[in-house]
């Protein structure tokens, strides 16, 4: 079986358990997803399954691009490749639904971070800042030193210093699934994922945890 | 789109039936607690001194004087399975959306007016 789906974030929200509780959810949108490709050993060396998800109009696309959908049936925005057990599964253009995942079941999702510009040390690696008082001037949000003296004369690589925040590819680990709502291909997961609202998302079953 | 399908989550954990009540009103909450595996109902009667919220997330807070004269509040999730009833005992006029002045204040300084 294919490991993951392809998906919409649609924002959060909480839902009651049997017993009472408030548990917070994010609504996912997953699939259903066409299949576009089948990688195979012979033709690229490696075994996985391309899949599409979101509608696209043939303006909004290439040439080449439309060439590539055309066996799938249907003109998708986004494709990812997934690894599976078993390539003789997975034909092109057959749809991949939610149903494939269960309540209960343990997921990582992936998606890209919200962008926060350029920020400093305190708000993107965690760091203290300086003192406020005590004669102090700007240095409340300093970094602080950056390294030693004319030995070695250089900043070492990869010193956490300001710069560009977010915007990355983040995979959250080991959400539990609350709920499936497979005739309207919703997913609800436990907790927060990456992205901001109608955001692309790739949930997998989890790599670490058992289930 | 999106909002319709959070909204749809969300309205089918809506309870029907539910009293209206204001802020100022004392009002008598039942809640379910679970002792090993018996489950019996508590009452727990005080005057509510905020709603807050809305959707399924609603809530609101009781207020009560306990025994010694301590002030015990307790928020509940108004569409919560855990709340069993919410009765009306009496109705308050009161000027404020959030009763938090009646914190520091007890006895007959602590009454509400009632509204007719």
């Amino acid at each position: 079986m294919i490991e993951g789906l392809l998906g919409r974030k649609i924002g959060m929200t909480q839902v009651f358990s049997p017993s009472g509780e408030a548990v917070p959810v994010t609504v996912i949108e997953l699939g259903p997803c066409v299949v576009t490709q089948v990688r195979n050993k012979d033709r690229d060396g490696y075994e996985a399954v391309q899949i599409g998800f979101g509608e696209a109009k043939a303006k909004s696309l290439t040439k080449p691009e439309q060439g590539h959908l055309a066996g799938a049936g249907q003109l998708v925005r986004h494709l990812r490749e997934f690894q599976t057990d078993n390539i003789e599964e997975h034909e092109v253009g057959q749809l991949l639904t939610v149903d494939m995942f269960e309540a209960g079941q343990i997921v990582d999702v992936t998606g890209t971070s919200k962008g926060r510009g350029f920020q400093g040390v305190v708000k993107r690696h965690g760091f203290s800042g300086g003192p406020k008082t005590h004669g102090q001037s700007d240095r409340w949000r300093a970094p602080g030193s950056i390294g030693a003296g004319t030995d070695p004369g250089r900043v070492w690589k990869g010193t956490r210093m300001a710069g560009r925040m977010g915007n990355r590819r983040v995979t959250v680990q080991n959400l539990q699934v609350v709920e499936v709502l497979a005739d309207k291909h919703i997913l609800l997961v436990r907790g927060s994922v990456p992205g901001a609202k109608n955001g692309l998302l790739m949930v997998r079953r989890a790599v670490k945890a058992t289930n | 789109m999106s909002q319709e399908i959070l909204n749809e989550i969300e309205s089918r954990q809506f309870k029907e039936g539910l009293p209206t009540f204001r802020v100022g009103d004392t009002v008598r909450v039942g809640v379910r607690v679970v002792e090993g595996n018996r489950e019996r109902t508590q009452e727990f009667e005080g005057v509510c001194i905020r709603r807050r919220s809305s959707g399924v997330n609603e809530n609101f807070t009781v207020r009560r004087i306990a025994s010694h004269g301590i002030g015990v509040e307790r928020t509940f999730l108004l569409h919560s399975p855990r709340l069993d009833s919410i009765k009306v005992v009496r109705t308050g006029k009161v000027r404020r959306s959030k009763l938090y002045y009646l914190r520091g204040l007890t006895g007959k300084a602590a009454r509400i007016k009632e509204r007719r």
